[in-house]
This record gives C-alpha cells, structure tokens and sequence, in this order.
C-alpha cells in the first residue's frame, strides 16, 4: 500500500446505493490547518461523501486515510468496529440538524463521550465542557436542557461536544442550513474562530460568502463528481466550468 | 356469601403474584425480542420475528393447552401455575417485543449517528443514547401490554390455577349465585388494574421530567 503524506486524503472515493451511483471516483486531499468547503446542488452527493470520511456511510470503494492512518480499512467486524470507534474519535462533526441529546443538559452533551471514551473523570470532564462551552460563547446555559435552546445555541453547543473530543478534522454539514437568518451568524462566527486557530474543516454549505471569505479551497460537486476546484477566488469569480457558472448563477439569483 | 370473601382475597393474591411474574417474564422476552428482531445477524432478527408472528397468531388459550397438557408427551412437565407463568409470560413478551422494538426505532436516527460520530460503539450508542430515550416512549404502551396481560390471567383457570376467575367458578357451584360470583371477581380485578395503572402513570411521569 503507499505511502499517504496527505493529512486527509480520499483516493478514488466511489459510492452506491443499490443501483444508484452517488459518487464517482471522488479524490481529494486536504492538508493539516486548511479549510475547503464543498458546494453544489441538491442531491450532488455531498453529504454522502461527508458521511464516508468517517464512515457514516460506507464507501463502496476507494480509501479514506487520516493523518497516515486508513479510515476504512479491511478488517474482521470486531476489530472494524474497535478501530473505527478510534478513528472517529479524531474526527468530529456537526450536523445540520444539531443532533444534541435531548435527555442530557448540555454539560451533560459535552462530557458524555470524553468520560466514556478517554477515561475522564466527572471534574476533568466538567473542566473540559467548561472550557469549550465558554469557547463557543454558552457557558451560561451550561445546565439547560437542548429544549431550552435557540437553534444557534444548540449548534454551538454541537460544536462544543464534538471538540471536546480534540479532534484532528472537523466535518460540517450545512451546520447553519437549518437555522433561522438572524442566527445563522453566532455559528459562523463559531467557525470563523476555528478557521483562525487552524483547525483542519470540510465544511458542506451553501453560503458563498461565507465559503469565501473562510476556506482555502472550494470543491463544487454535481452528480457524484467534483466538477471544479481551487481557491474561492478563482471557482467564484472566474469558474472555468460551464456547470460551475450555472449553478452560481442560480444560486445568486435565488438568493435574492 | 360473606363465607367466600376469604377465598377471593386469596385467589387475588394468586392473581397479582401470576400477573407479576407474567410481567416480569414477559419484559425479560420483550427485551431479548426486541435485541434480536434489532440485530445485524438475520438468523436472530428471523428468530424473533417468528417469536413474535408464532404468538400473536395463535389464542394465548391455545399457548396454555399445548404448554400444559401437550407439554408432558415431550418432556415438559410443568404443575399448573408453572405452565401458566411461563405461557402467559412468553404469550406477553411476544407483544413486549414490538412495544419495545417500536420505541427504539422510532428515535431519529441522527441520535445514533450523533453518538457513533463522537466514537460511541454501537453498545454505547444504545445504553448511553438510544434507549434512555426510548425509554420514556415505552412506559405508556408498556403499561398497555401489562393492563392486558393482567386480564389474560384470568384464562389460567382453564387449566386450573386457582386465581380469581377459577375461584368465581368454583363458588358457583355452592352459593347458586354466578351473578354476584363474577361481579366479586370482576371487581377485584379493577381494583388490581387500577392500582397497576396508577403506578404506571407515575412512573411515566417520572421518567418525562426534564
Ligand atoms: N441512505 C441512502 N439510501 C439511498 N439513497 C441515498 C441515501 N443517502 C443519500 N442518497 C441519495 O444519494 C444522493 C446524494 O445525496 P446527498 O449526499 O445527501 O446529497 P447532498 O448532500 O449533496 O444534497 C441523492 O440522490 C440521495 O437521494
Ligand atoms: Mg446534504
């Protein structure tokens, strides 16, 4: 098998669900500290290839490598099992529906997998919710349940659970798709902070702006395959592709 | 008349110990249901799933006839009370199981993406995030199957447990009065089930706060 230099790379990355293709032959590499944000329509396959890094959705072929290691190896259930457990311990994501634990307080969101998973213990625990709740600006609603929250809120706080695990990429899909306008700004704020302090991000998402004024690299999908890709300032403002053009232009047209 | 009273409260007992261990015994196979009809081997989802046709298919009656007097002819020799424990019971795990099945599935499933995201196994996920919440759907329906397996103790009789409704039927016999002797019976049950329903409502309201 070769050598991976790449922090993050996926090699040939081809997915099906049944007869349905929904990528074909994705690859791509990201280094340590970037950011690149993927646009493209509905139904592009983005989520999909989102979901296979850390193997939500298992690829039908290709590999997944992280910081030298494979994501998807081959291996016997069991062992699968413990090493994907580990794997995604390193890589967290937040997902357009928040997904916070509506049984546990916040704190609670926040501890639960460090005191699991690393053997913390409940005041290591609560240090480090402590910590990256006041990160993401909701140490005050530390006690709150996820019911008691604006969706901007429960959005950082899913933020906050998924660093408490320190992990070395973080994913995230449409995190502010769901969110009312006026709070789409706290989560890209958020963002913004973990962009400075060089976190590596794949982040799904349909604000131009945003993707352009955070990420080091833009991939625009369409059918399963990546139709374009470089800095946002090449992909939008001069896209050398006809299907890049068009969907911008009826992205900025819809927007209005 | 009078004379009979000491005899139902007696036959009550009967009736709470069989409709508790009925219970007992039906959550236990509800639980394993559930687990095998929710397995990722298709040999335990296929057992559970004919668990759970085989008995709700078939009159819990005939369940009884088959475990008590059919059992013998294979080996299984069981007294009366036995029989109707483990007949009743298994009879209401195999409701118990889509109960409890139902309200597992019915957590989104972002819930568990969620989990197996942050590392959680799949045992994890489960016990830390899954069922707490399930939980909560299940004490209500739950309550539903108790209600119901508690009057199904009243077919035990036919193969003579001496529970309520066997005892009602006995005492026919010497006071010529069926009317008053099912009344008698038939109270005593909703007393039963009305205590049974008053301990579940309090627990499904302990489980909703938060
Ligand atoms: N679990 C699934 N089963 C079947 N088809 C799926 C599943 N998940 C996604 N798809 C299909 O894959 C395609 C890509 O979906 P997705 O990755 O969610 O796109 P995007 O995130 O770009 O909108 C869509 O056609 C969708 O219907
Ligand atoms: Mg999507």
């Amino acid at each position: 098998m070769t050598e991976q230099t790449d922090f993050v790379q996926i090699r040939h990355a081809q997915k099906s669900f049944g007869e349905l293709e929904v990528l074909k032959d994705i690859s791509l590499s990201v280094d340590r500290g970037q950011i690149v944000a993927i646009i493209g329509p509905s139904g592009s396959g983005k989520s999909t290839l989102l979901r296979a890094i850390n193997d939500l959705d298992a690829l039908t072929g290709g590999e997944i490598w992280l910081d030298g290691t494979r994501v998807n190896k081959d291996l016997p259930h069991r062992q699968y099992e413990k090493h994907i457990n580990e794997m995604r311990q390193q890589i967290g994501m937040v997902f357009q529906h928040f997904n916070l634990f509506p049984h546990l307080t916040v704190r609670e969101n926040v501890t639960m997998a460090p005191m699991l998973l690393k053997g913390l213990s409940k005041d290591e625990a609560n240090a480090l919710a402590e910590e990256q709740l006041d990160h993401v600006g909701m140490l005050e609603r530390i006690d709150y349940y996820p019911s008691q929250l604006s969706g901007g809120q429960k959005q950082r706080v899913a933020i906050a659970r998924a660093l408490a695990m320190k992990p070395k990429l973080m994913l995230f899909d449409e995190a502010t798709s769901a969110l009312d306008p006026e709070l789409v700004d706290e989560v890209n704020q958020v963002m913004k902070t973990l962009a400075e302090e060089h976190m590596t991000m794949i982040i799904v998402t349909h604000e131009m702006d945003f993707a352009a004024a955070v990420c080091d690299r833009v991939l625009f999908m369409d059918k399963g395959v990546v139709v374009e890709e470089g800095p946002p300032e090449v992909i939008f403002k001069k896209p050398t592709q006809e299907r890049t053009r068009e969907f911008l232009r009826k992205h900025i047209e819809g927007a209005k | 008349m009078q004379k009979v009273y000491p005899f139902f409260l007696e036959a009550a007992w009967v009736t709470i110990l069989l409709s508790v261990l009925t219970a007992i015994l039906g959550l236990t196979c509800g639980a394993l249901g559930a687990a095998a009809r929710l397995s990722r081997f298709w040999v335990l989802r296929f057992i559970g799933a004919a668990y759970v046709s085989l008995f709700r298919g078939t009159p819990a009656l005939i369940q009884l006839f088959i475990l008590y007097f059919g059992g013998p002819q294979i080996g299984i020799q069981l007294d009366a009370f036995e029989a109707g424990v483990i007949g009743l019971g298994v009879n209401a795990g195999a409701y118990m199981t889509e109960t409890i099945r139902g309200a597992i599935i019915s957590i989104d499933k972002g819930q568990r993406e969620a989990a197996r995201t942050l590392g959680l196994s799949q045992w994890q996920a489960m016990y830390k995030v899954i069922l707490p919440q399930s939980m909560r759907l299940m004490i209500r329906p739950l309550g539903v199957n108790i209600n119901a397996l508690i009057k199904a103790t009243a077919l035990v009789a036919a193969i003579s447990v001496v529970e309520l409704t066997y005892t009602a039927q006995r005492y026919i016999g010497s006071t010529y009065k069926p009317f008053e002797m099912f009344l008698l019976a038939g109270v005593l049950y909703m007393v039963i089930i009305y205590v049974v329903g008053k301990g579940i409502a309090w627990l499904d309201r302990k489980v909703q706060i938060t």
